[in-house]
């Protein structure tokens, strides 16, 4: 056990912070100030672009591919210094973190030398067209159609929930190519340009007033055959790779509210009493917080299973599960600490900009976005432990013989 | 970066899993669960003689002179088996006691006898209910006091007691307990695989522990070395425990299919790995601290302990309720990890005094 740098990490620790320091500004406080939509996203690409020239973009990726062809533990040595910076580092981790693995592994050389470097300076953004209004958890059950005329694929159906999409350039999207056999049989994963008329972007406005996401038409959307990614047929496979690049994407970033509740236990006063002498915020913060370090040393464990050569396994759900019930607990935890006061959602007047209030109400949806918690527990006790499946009401059919609840 | 035990390091730890999956079987621990026996003779005499009551003993002390990784290493194993040995008391307690603090007299009286086996030694800290409190005295080289409960302090061949001077101050003082003025009594506990004592001293000789100081505040240091160790035997257990609850359900059949393909059990398994992997990661991390004695020792071997308290409860406890009516009966296993869940969780000072040493500690870090 070591974690100490090589001299060789140590150097590149001390690029990378002499890079930020020049680039970016030290973090005051946890937060970024309020700024949302399109100024956020815009502010995000310039970091982006400003990364990706001075090569600090992909550290993982080949350099062909835009990346800087270093290892994991640079990774690791990158986010431990970026977070100490005020930065919208994590803004595109849907398409770097989720699509690019898997356009890495199935597309065909020249798209990827034509879109890759694209995607990891952020001149293009990716987002990921999967659910659908009838296929969430179950999202092998998707129903969007691609059929094949000459070299290319016509798409039509409906995608939803979908991150980004209204600033995305590509997305990768899992389509149905045929019905008459099993829903795992029956798909394949293309690459699509969505500045196409044949796509239609319609926002979807959430339960915390943002809109991040939305619903996606496909009319006669054209997608050409080398821009597949896999197998026709195939299609699981590339999703499964999807999903599991985006556990793994996720549990670097995934936001704890930890680090805002320490701030906040260290330095709100109610009544005249530090919050930090009541017991019952004590004990909290004590729980808390071994769930936090642990993810963190978990975090490091996985790093270190894959510098060795291995593979993050689906124990990267871990950090999605544990994190995300405890943002929204922390969150809730907060708002009651305030009393009365707590309903209060003002940047000048809740405690840390109303950090807690708007994550009272952002984080439902991270305990639902990228598998709910109860498929991440299903993920956990069936390919980590081992334990048997559950019976299937749809095993051995066709899809189009699926029953689907409405008749 | 490497976040890992080494490979000679996971050598010892697979022999050790070897070794104690033939010789601490649940026969073993039931032998003494069963028994008015202290504590499995057999067994000790086979991990003196492995070597591993000299483990982080120095050479010159006649140690092996190898260091806390291997001690965790080791403790894992223990805790997997439920080894019904004296091990704790003496290695992560008594042993660790006279290192920090013995003086070279001290020292070279002990640690070889302690290394080779020859003795056994505890810690006396307790009074009774409640957070510590030290009432014992020592005036004039003599103790006056009661512990309890004293873990192996039935059998234990000396103690480390913590007491005051006649100003009040506290301090570690060794004493011998097969010496004049001790009087011991067996406690009948929770787990009966280890044995606890009461132990009351009347004019009892001692002599002070070296030079520490506050006695208070060396106790909190050995207590956070030990917690480490503990919860490297904690999170063993829980994975004997959870792996047990696993191999039953899959086996067992309701309405016509394995029990462990119902959700309800299944997402139980998901919170137990879950809370496993959490304490894991946290008992490495503390493994870390201890192994390079890092400034955050005292915060990451609290928070390893309470994530492991925390995650030994919950998996002995969901593991009975896996087992439907066979985990309430005295036959199955279940209560041996559960009683054992128990012991660890309050050996060393409750679940409360430990989240609240995580909440000061973490408040007073910059
Ligand atoms: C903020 C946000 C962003 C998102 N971004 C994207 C995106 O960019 N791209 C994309 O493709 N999708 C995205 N999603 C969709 C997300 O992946 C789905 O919402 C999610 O997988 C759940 O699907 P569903 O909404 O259809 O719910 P359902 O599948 O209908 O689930 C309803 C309830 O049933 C439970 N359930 C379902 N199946 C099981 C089972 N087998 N066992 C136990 N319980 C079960 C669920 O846990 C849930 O509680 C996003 C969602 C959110 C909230």
């Amino acid at each position: 056990m070591d974690f100490e740098d090589t001299p060789e990490q140590a150097q590149f620790r001390a690029d990378v912070v002499a890079w930020l320091d020049a680039n970016a500004r030290r973090r005051t406080d946890n937060l970024l100030r309020g700024m949302e939509g399109e100024q956020a996203f815009l502010e995000a690409k310039d970091w982006y672009a400003r990364k990706a020239a001075a090569g600090f973009a992909c550290l993982t990726w080949p350099r062909e591919y835009g990346g800087a062809g270093l290892t994991p533990l640079h990774d690791v040595i990158w986010a431990q210094e970026v977070a100490k910076y005020e930065t919208r580092d994590a803004q595109f981790v849907i398409g770097i973190g989720n699509c690019g693995p898997a356009i890495m592994h199935f597309a065909e050389e020249a798209a990827k030398l034509e879109l890759l470097p694209r995607m990891a300076s952020a001149e293009d953004v990716w987002c990921q067209l999967f659910s659908e209004p009838s296929a969430g958890s179950d999202v092998a059950g998707l129903r969007t159609r691609a059929e094949r005329k000459g070299d290319d694929w016509i798409l039509n159906g409906q995608k939803i929930w979908t991150s980004g999409a209204q600033h995305s350039d590509y997305g990768v999207v899992l389509t149905r190519t045929d019905p008459t056999v099993s829903k795992y049989r029956g798909l394949t994963m293309f690459m699509i340009d969505m500045r196409q008329s044949g796509v239609e972007v319609r926002p979807i406005k959430q339960m915390d007033g943002g809109q991040h996401f939305n619903e996606v038409f496909f009319n006669d959307a054209v997608v050409p055959d080398n821009y597949r990614l896999g197998e026709v047929g195939g299609g699981w496979t590339g999703a499964l790779t999807v999903l599991m690049s985006e556990r793994l994407a996720i549990s670097g970033v995934q936001p704890t509210g930890f680090p805002q509740f320490l701030d906040l236990v260290k330095s709100l006063e109610l009544n005249g009493e530090p919050i930090a002498n009541d017991p019952i915020v004590r004990e909290r913060l004590a729980t808390w917080y071994s769930q936090y370090a642990g993810l963190q040393a978990a975090n490091k464990r996985m790093l270190t299973a894959v510098a060795k050569g291995g593979v993050a396994g689906a124990e990267a759900s871990l950090g999605k599960l544990v994190g995300a019930v405890m943002n929204q607990e922390i969150a809730n935890f907060a708002c009651q600490l305030f009393g009365q006061a707590g309903i209060i959602q003002e940047d000048e007047l809740s405690p840390e900009q109303a950090h807690f209030q708007k994550t009272v109400l952002f984080s439902p949806g991270v305990r639902l976005a990228g598998g709910t918690d109860e498929v991440m527990r299903n993920i956990l006790a069936e390919q980590v432990l081992g334990l048997p499946q559950e019976p299937r009401a749809d095993k051995g059919m066709a899809f189009q013989d699926i029953p689907n609840g409405k008749g | 970066m490497n976040f890992e035990f080494s490979e000679d390091q996971l050598f010892i730890r697979d022999q050790a899993r070897n070794f104690l999956g033939q010789e601490s079987t649940a026969a073993v621990v039931r032998s003494i669960l069963d028994n008015p026996e202290p504590y499995h003779q057999p067994l000790w005499q086979k991990i003196v003689d492995l070597g591993w009551t000299a483990m982080a003993i120095p050479e010159a002390y006649g140690g092996l002179g190898l260091g806390y990784l291997e001690l965790c290493v080791v403790a894992e194993e223990l805790g997997r088996s439920l080894a019904p040995v004296p091990f704790s008391s003496s290695v992560y307690l008594a042993t660790e006691a006279i290192k920090a603090w013995g003086n070279e007299q001290q020292k070279q009286r002990y640690l070889p006898r302690l290394a080779a086996g020859e003795l056994i030694g505890t810690l006396a800290s307790s009074e009774g209910q409640g957070a510590l409190e030290v009432n014992a005295t020592v005036e004039e080289g003599v103790l006056q006091g009661v512990k309890l409960p004293v873990p192996d302090g039935d059998v234990a061949d000396f103690a480390v007691v913590i007491a005051r001077d006649p100003n009040g101050d506290a301090g570690l003082y060794l004493v011998n307990l097969e010496g004049p003025g001790v009087q011991r009594r067996v406690l009948a506990s929770m787990d009966p695989s280890r044995s606890q004592a009461q132990l009351t001293f009347a004019q009892a000789p001692v002599e002070r522990l070296g030079e520490s100081e506050d006695g208070c505040h060396a106790l909190a240091e050995l207590l956070d070395k030990a917690a480490v160790l503990f919860a490297f035997e904690q999170i063993g257990g829980s994975q004997a425990a959870m792996d047990m609850g696993i191999a039953y359900t899959r086996e067992r059949y309701a309405f016509g299919r394995p029990v462990a393909s119902f959700q309800a059990i299944k997402h139980k398994f998901a919170d137990m790995f879950v809370a496993l992997e959490l304490a894991r990661a946290n008992a490495y991390y503390g493994a870390w601290a201890l192994s390079c004695d890092a400034p955050d020792l005292p915060l990451a071997a609290a928070t390893a302990r309470v994530s492991a308290t925390d995650a030994y409860y919950q998996i002995t406890r969901e593991n009975i309720q896996a087992h439907g009516g066979m985990g309430f009966t005295w036959e199955f296993d279940c209560h041996l990890y559960y009683r054992r869940a128990q012991l660890l969780s309050v050996a060393i000072g409750s679940q409360p005094q430990w989240k609240d040493a995580v909440a000061s500690r973490l408040l007073d870090a910059a």
